[in-house]
């Protein structure tokens, strides 16, 4: 299997525990990814908030580059996932847009290649597969599966039920982990509003953590550096404003896969997020 | 509670402009109130999602592009998929954001910082082609006049290589660049 890679702004910084588990978990999986040459942002919220043009010849300038891949391309990232797939199907359902748009980016994008999430790419390789590369099983992780919103939300591009997604739980029960039932694994964490007026987005983050721990959950498990950030950074926020004492480390899916089929903690980053994981760890051994 | 005098503020292309820029049939709103219950930020908005859609039917437009909300919205599109109207609703609450800022309105109360976000942001994508962090943050910091906010998040970052001093600025800027600047020309024309 092989696909364009596009990493996106966040996974070279703030998420780079999701930008090498993933690389680490591919290549073991054996999915050969190629970074998209010369790739650059995809205009996030920012560009869907100031100009629809905007926010679609910034990823068909990527999309182009990947298409001169000549591979299907795949982004970890849940933004950049749903612009580049938001982007793709709005150009191919409109020839002229299509046009206008090219003329802009000056790099003629022709609706070729397509635009699959990272979960979609590592669950086609098959529950059996994943269970057949399974050394660690995660025994003791009761995970609350977090998808936040762009994986799923629109329709056009959601890779799996807008309410009731399941394919982070499939993956994770493969690698031998319980997954709990809960309300709150599509409900919105605050975005880049966690930056602009914090006080908005900490209730919404606080409302995620509680869901989740009531639900008897031992961490949670994330598909999107922003998501990340706010919930497992802004955790320790939460607790000194709210008075609460939660402690649930936030994982990628991809680094926990990783830790079941025994590759290198260091390839993971498993040290670098500001909820302590070792704990929870503790509980695969 | 405010007083809107329907006589004096309505705008009778304000629907069909709206419906025409966001693709959306807005006067299929039925006003069930499905948006605002899924809204996980309504708590913080000044007006509710299903009355901004009244309100765009009723073209009150400068009360619509003058609120919170639309800036507040985080673009989750819960209010879209559970729309029994099959109206994106997310997609007006963008359109709206868009019309508010070419017409030169300044976003109010919260929505200030929400724009100036925005603007660092965009700005960083066209000068550098990729999000730079750190800058994009110091910037945000400083013209919010809290220059110290989130310092030790960004020291512990740092330490923990999870952020850049610099950023890995793509070969084709130019390209970035022109983009940016044809878009800006686009919009004129129209």
């Amino acid at each position: 299997m092989k696909f364009a890679y596009y990493p996106g702004c966040s996974l070279e910084t703030s998420g780079k525990e999701y930008d090498l588990s993933t690389r680490a978990v591919s290549k073991h999986l054996g999915i050969e990814l190629t970074e998209v040459p010369d790739w650059s942002c995809c205009g996030a919220t920012a560009g869907h908030s100031t100009s629809h043009l905007l926010a679609l010849a910034l990823p068909a300038r990527n999309l182009a580059l990947a298409e001169e891949t000549g591979l299907d391309v795949t982004a970890p990232c849940a933004a950049c996932y749903q612009r580049l797939a938001l982007a793709c199907h709005e150009l191919n359902q409109n020839p002229q847009l299509r046009e206008k748009v090219n003329e802009i980016t000056g790099r003629p994008f022709h609706g070729k290649s397509k635009v699959i999430s990272i979960l979609e790419v590592i669950s086609s390789v098959g529950l059996e597969q994943i269970r057949a590369q399974v050394v660690k099983p995660l025994k003791g992780l009761k995970i609350a599966a977090y998808y936040g919103c762009l994986l799923v939300r629109p329709r056009a591009i959601q890779i799996d039920d807008p309410e009731n997604p399941q394919i982070i739980e499939q993956i994770m029960q493969a690698a031998g982990a319980d997954t709990v039932d809960w309300p709150h694994k599509t409900e919105c964490c605050g975005a880049s509003l966690a930056v602009s007026n914090e006080e908005v987005a900490i209730p919404m983050v606080s409302r995620i953590l509680k869901a989740a721990a009531l639900s008897g959950a031992n961490c949670l498990v994330c598909a999107c550096p922003l998501c990340h950030f706010n919930l497992d950074m802004r955790q320790l926020k939460v607790n000194r404003l709210r008075g609460t004492n939660y402690q649930l480390p936030v994982f990628y899916f991809t680094q926990l896969l990783g830790v079941a089929m025994g590759l290198n903690p260091q390839d993971l980053s498993l040290h670098t997020h500001f909820v302590d994981t070792g704990q929870v760890l503790k509980l695969v051994g | 509670m405010e007083t809107i005098r329907l006589n004096e503020s309505e705008d009778r292309d304000f629907i069909e402009r709206v419906s025409r820029e966001s693709g959306q049939a807005v006067e299929n709103c039925y006003q069930c109130g499905k948006c605002t219950a899924g809204c996980p930020v309504a708590f913080a908005y000044d007006l509710m999602p299903h009355q901004v859609m009244r309100m765009v039917q009723m073209g009150l437009k400068e009360e619509v592009l003058r609120c919170q909300s639309i800036w507040l919205c985080a673009s989750c599109v819960t209010c879209t998929v559970r729309c029994p109207r099959k109206i994106d609703v997310a997609m007006v609450m963008d359109t709206l954001r868009i019309m508010a800022r070419r017409k030169g309105m300044v976003p109010p109360g919260r929505g200030r910082n929400v724009a100036l976000f925005n603007n660092n942001f965009l700005g960083s994508i066209q000068k550098y082609g990729r999000l730079f962090e750190l800058a994009t943050m110091a910037m945000f910091n400083l013209k919010t006049g809290q220059p110290f906010r989130e310092a030790n998040t960004g020291l512990t970052m740092l330490r923990r290589g999870k952020l850049k001093l610099s950023v890995t600025k793509p070969r084709g800027l130019e390209e970035i660049n022109h983009i940016f600047e044809k878009v800006r020309q686009a919009e004129k024309e129209v």
